[in-house]
């Protein structure tokens, strides 16, 4: 047979598949639309999103053939598929670092979007439905950190239900809704794995065919340039003009860049899975077990950051109204500003707002991981008192010491670099505070310290007040006396570290006695 | 096509489906306003035939989900054993199976709590949870503190708050002591409207 011949022969089945469902015709303008030249590197964060999203789908489902959706076994199931299933601990890490890949993704896709003012007419509804996309994979993200079902996943559902608790008459109702009932339990857990696995995937499924649809429909935004505006009356026109003209089709031209990427992210995904191993669980669900330090998953650190600092007064409402106002802000963007220019350097205002938002975020997040307002839970038990604020002190002072580490002070106190971050550090506190002043602190608090004048007795307050008046640089007058010399510079390990041998004590009191 | 096909096709389309000749263009049917009313009583049937049925499908599908927010658990009375397990002036840990639960739950069902004897006979017995936002406080016998992992809340021996972000005190169990035992009232999560 000739080529002809083969050909003819191959296409006779597609003809006929095409003929019946119109799947060439349907698919075609996926594949071969055109493109601006200019969409670039730039463009390819929108393909790795869907990718990691393509990934979550397809590890997700062979996970739902081992895991165990009941608070009973969970946990348990997790461990067995970590530890017994063959490759189950990769897809497990698949699926944990993919999820974060995804979320990663779709934060830079949005700031392009944003910063190059993508948004503007006629996409606005893409940028609608990328914010209900981004909602959906949070919600993705928090479910499935509850999956876990390890200790993080049962204090998080408990922040969760706390948060919810607070809204007003249907707070206690909300929140029954939300765990199943009125405790966390084995129907939260179902709760949380029907919307981890059948509503929210396909919530977002739906939402991603809306998105390509509109994409395709609108096409894709060229580069923007400074001058360049978009004026909507006469946007729709001059855009399909320049794109027959000078676009490119999306396959392979701009494809080849989102495979390049996509192709880079893989194999830095499975390298991170393999080498990282999958997240958790953690320790195993049993609410008595307290000695637990609840973070949740990085996605959601920098709102933990941000319920700590709030104030308590307001907490309540700033906690209920602000994810509200944040949404709305975001659907509302495009309709703020629809039409005018696009390029960053004729809008330094959002280009502003975006490095700002950015910013708060990633110090939010920075919070968080660090939490400086939680007390160090052993630091009263696990944390050396470093050498030099004890070495020379008088035994009172020692006693001191022994006292501040008992009453716990080091949970909140710095000394030497190490302690809680809550109250401030305490290395230099007698520059600061007068023994009296200190006595008053400590008994009364107050300044976000708790009082200690029920729980020390008048000796230990005695000894600590003496410990604490002894931290100050060497030569630096403490605060008693503004100006006063020290006897003795405390911290300077010259005098101190070295003892006097006998003979030199020796001539140090006759040299004293002859200059008297 | 002949008359005699499309008459037969217009035939067979009315008998066959019943819909009142609404799939046929033309002539020799019933005239247009009969059908128009024919067809605007049968949507309007379908639509409520429809609508009937799919709110009886729905009541219990939504019953179902919005049941845990309807029902009405009821705390119960948990014995968290003998008095003398707690001593006068001493604040203790505490556990005990959580009276409201389900067959899934497994240890989630566990619950811890803190129990203070004042003195003799008098007994302050607080919720794991903090105030703030829920996660398990721990008890710090040198200092007499309560303090929270997550966002640093403080409280004091008798629960009432000492710093950080809670907006009141720790929540406090209803106990009484019976044969000797000391019980408390237990069993929803405690929430910020409300003394557990």
């Amino acid at each position: 047979m000739n080529r002809e011949a083969i050909l003819k022969l191959l296409k006779q089945p597609v003809d006929w598949i095409e003929e019946r469902t119109g799947v060439i015709a349907f698919s075609a303008p996926l594949l071969f639309h055109h493109v601006p030249r200019s969409a670039k590197w730039w463009y390819v964060f929108g393909s790795a999103t869907m990718m990691f999203f393509t990934i979550q789908i397809v590890t997700g489902v062979c996970l739902g053939t081992m895991y165990a959706p009941s608070a009973a076994n969970a946990w348990e199931s997790l461990r067995y598929i970590d530890e017994e299933v063959p490759l189950g601990w990769m897809l497990r890490a698949l699926h944990g670092w993919s999820s974060s890949a995804m979320v990663v993704m779709m934060a830079i896709h949005m700031l392009q979007v944003f910063m190059h003012g993508s948004f503007k007419y006629p996409r606005e509804l893409n940028w609608i439905t990328g914010v209900f996309l981004l909602l959906t994979v949070l919600a993705l993200a928090f479910t499935g950190q509850v999956m876990r079902w390890d200790q993080d996943a049962y204090w998080g559902l408990g922040i969760g239900a706390a948060i919810v608790d607070r809204v007003p008459i249907f707070g206690d109702q909300m929140r029954a809704l939300m765990l199943g009932g009125p405790i966390i339990g084995g129907e939260t857990l179902n709760r949380f794995f029907a919307l981890h696995v059948f509503i929210l995937p396909g919530a977002a499924i739906a939402l991603v065919g809306v998105h390509m649809t509109l994409i395709i429909k609108n096409g894709i935004s060229e580069m923007p340039k400074p001058g360049e505006i978009v004026v909507p009356s006469t946007y729709r026109k001059g855009f399909e003009e320049r794109m027959h003209k000078n676009g490119v089709p999306f396959f392979p031209d701009a494809a080849q860049r989102d495979m390049v990427f996509c192709g880079v992210c893989l194999i830095l995904l499975v390298f991170l899975a393999a080498y990282y191993g999958p997240f958790g669980p953690g320790g195993m669900p049993d609410p008595t077990l307290i000695n637990t330090n609840p973070r949740p998953d990085y996605p959601f650190m920098w709102i933990f950051g941000a319920v700590s600092l709030l104030p308590p007064a307001s907490e309540t409402a700033i906690m209920l109204i602000a994810p509200v106002v944040g949404i709305a802000i975001l659907v509302a963007v495009p309709f703020l500003s629809n039409s005018g220019e696009r390029a960053p350097s004729r809008r330094p205002g959002m280009m502003l707002l975006a490095v700002f938002v950015v910013m708060a975020i990633a110090a939010l997040t920075w919070e968080g991981i660090t939490s400086p307002w939680s007390p160090v839970m052993n630091g009263w038990s696990a944390l050396p008192t470093p050498a030099q604020f004890v070495k020379g002190r008088t035994p009172l002072q020692m006693q001191g010491a022994v006292v501040f580490q008992y009453a716990q002070c080091r949970n909140c106190h710095e000394l030497g670099g190490f302690g809680g971050k809550r109250g401030p550090a305490l290395d230099e506190i007698a520059t600061r505070m007068s023994p009296d002043q200190i006595v008053r602190q400590v008994q009364q608090g107050g300044g976000n310290m708790p009082a200690f004048g029920k729980n020390l007795n008048s000796a230990q307050m005695t000894a600590i007040v003496s410990f604490l008046s002894t931290l100050r640089p060497a030569n630096e007058a403490d605060s008693t006396i503004p100006g006063a010399q020290l006897p003795l510079p405390i911290n300077s390990p010259v005098t101190l570290n070295e003892p006097l041998t006998g003979r030199e004590v020796r001539e140090e009191i006759s040299a004293g006695v002859s200059s008297r | 096509m002949s008359d005699n096909t499309k008459s037969d096709a217009q035939k067979e389309g009315c008998v066959g489906c019943g819909c009142g000749g609404g799939n046929g263009s033309s002539g020799s049917l019933p005239p247009v306003a009969a059908q128009d009313a024919r067809r605007g009583f049968m949507f309007k049937f379908g639509a409520g035939l429809l609508g009937i049925g799919g709110v009886l499908t729905a009541l219990p599908i939504v019953g179902y989900i919005v049941g845990p927010a309807r029902s009405r658990y009821r705390n119960e009375w948990v014995d968290l054993g003998s008095t003398t397990l707690f001593p006068s002036g001493q604040t203790r840990f505490a556990t005990f199976l959580n009276p409201i639960r389900q067959p899934t739950d497994g240890d989630s069902a566990k619950t811890a709590c803190w129990v203070r004897c004042v003195e003799a006979g008098k007994f302050q017995v607080f919720a794991i949870n903090c105030a703030h936002l829920g996660c398990p406080v721990r008890w710090f016998e040198q200092s007499k503190l309560f303090m929270c992992p997550c966002h640093g809340g403080v409280y004091y021996q008798d629960g009432s708050r000492a710093a950080g972000p809670p907006p009141r005190g720790l929540f406090e169990y209803k106990w009484k002591v019976e044969g000797g035992k000391l019980l408390i009232d237990a069993g929803r999560l405690p929430g910020l409207e409300e003394s557990v």
